[in-house]
């Protein structure tokens, strides 16, 4: 089966593809390095080995429950404490239930044995490119694990100079690096700007977030903000 | 270098959940059919979990923040160039907070 008569919609791989993705990522690249460096900062306040932040950040690769773990550390070294721990984590990033719910109808059309092993290089900054770059019609799927790679290398490679080198990286106010996050993300709703009437899911979306943020402790406002917003998209038909 | 046992276990178990997360999704999408209803909600998220994550950590992080996000995407409209608008933002909120201007 060709490309076309499957619509021109199936996925493929490409080299170009790996380094477009590293190269789209390049915005998002020191603020990555600089919360990478503050999480082994904080892992050597609280007494992890350089060994144990290194593997954590390697095979964990989510930021905001690796810096959760360290909150409810040492107390977690406990087989109960684990398993709350387990849980804790799966509340922080159940975010990613949705983001790739919304890589299937691009993703699906690769074989399992490559698609699966693809979703462990997610994170927020590289799912944003690659929906950017597949709502304007792209389709290699490299473009995700290229940004994803690059990420994973620099988040697992600033470990150890902030482990190292510990207050240093603490003070990322006064330099503005806190604030590349949620700055890389509002840059990165521009491009999917189609009009007021498909931009009111995101007021949706924005307005249940802050409602959930001012009444319920934690990061459920993620979540319930975000399925609020999906839903009025589903009641807004394009016309 | 050391390697405490239960250090390790819990780093497993968060690798999984973390894994698990990252799988749900997809996995559950592949059994359920896709429906115009269901393609539109998923063409919403990157908007939505956007606007539901950075929403609330902006309005707790203070003006500064704001005033940098605004910038950002104020210089995104008209440049079209993410790095630009990323630097911008990010040298925004330093100036802001130099200047003792907001937190």
């Amino acid at each position: 089966m060709s490309a076309s008569e499957r619509g021109g919609t199936a996925a493929y791989w490409s080299w170009a593809g790996l380094i477009e993705g590293a190269r789209l990522a390049l915005p998002v690249m020191p603020g990555m390095v600089m919360f990478g460096a503050a999480f082994g900062a904080l892992a050597a306040q609280k007494g992890l080995s350089l060994l144990e932040a290194t593997l954590m950040s390697a095979v964990v690769y989510a930021g905001a429950s690796q810096f959760v773990a360290l909150e409810m550390w040492p107390e977690i070294a406990t087989l109960g404490g684990i398993a709350v721990l387990g849980l804790v984590t799966a509340t922080v990033n159940m975010r990613f239930i949705l983001m790739t719910a919304a890589l299937r109808p691009w993703f699906g059309t690769l074989p399992s044995w490559q698609s699966y092993p693809a979703l462990f290089t997610i994170t927020d900054p590289g799912w944003l490119i690659a929906m950017n770059y597949h709502a304007h019609g792209g389709r290699d799927a490299s473009i995700l694990v290229g940004s994803g790679l690059a990420f994973w290398l620099l988040w697992v490679g600033s470990v150890v100079p902030g482990y190292l080198l510990g207050a240093l990286v603490n003070d990322q106010k006064a330099f503005g690096f806190d604030v590349i996050m949620p700055v890389f993300f509002v840059v990165m709703l521009v491009p999917l700007w189609r009009g007021a009437r498909r931009a009111i899911p995101w007021a949706v979306a924005g307005g249940v977030a802050l409602l959930v943020a001012a009444l319920v402790p934690g990061w459920w406002f993620i979540i319930i903000g975000s399925v609020a917003g999906a839903i009025a998209g589903g009641f807004i038909d394009e016309s | 270098m050391s390697l405490d046992t239960m250090v390790l276990l819990a780093i497993l178990v968060m690798a999984a959940m973390n894994y698990l997360m990252r799988a749900a999704g997809f996995w559950v999408m592949a059994h359920v059919p896709l429906t115009r209803r269901k393609q539109l909600m998923l063409q919403a998220l990157p908007g939505a979990i956007v606007a539901a994550t950075v929403l609330p950590i902006v309005v707790r992080s203070g003006a500064a923040a704001g005033m940098a996000v605004a910038a950002a995407a104020g210089v995104m409209v008209v440049s079209g160039n993410s790095f630009l608008a990323v630097a911008v933002g990010v040298a925004a909120a330093a100036l802001l907070r130099a200047l003792g201007a907001a937190s």
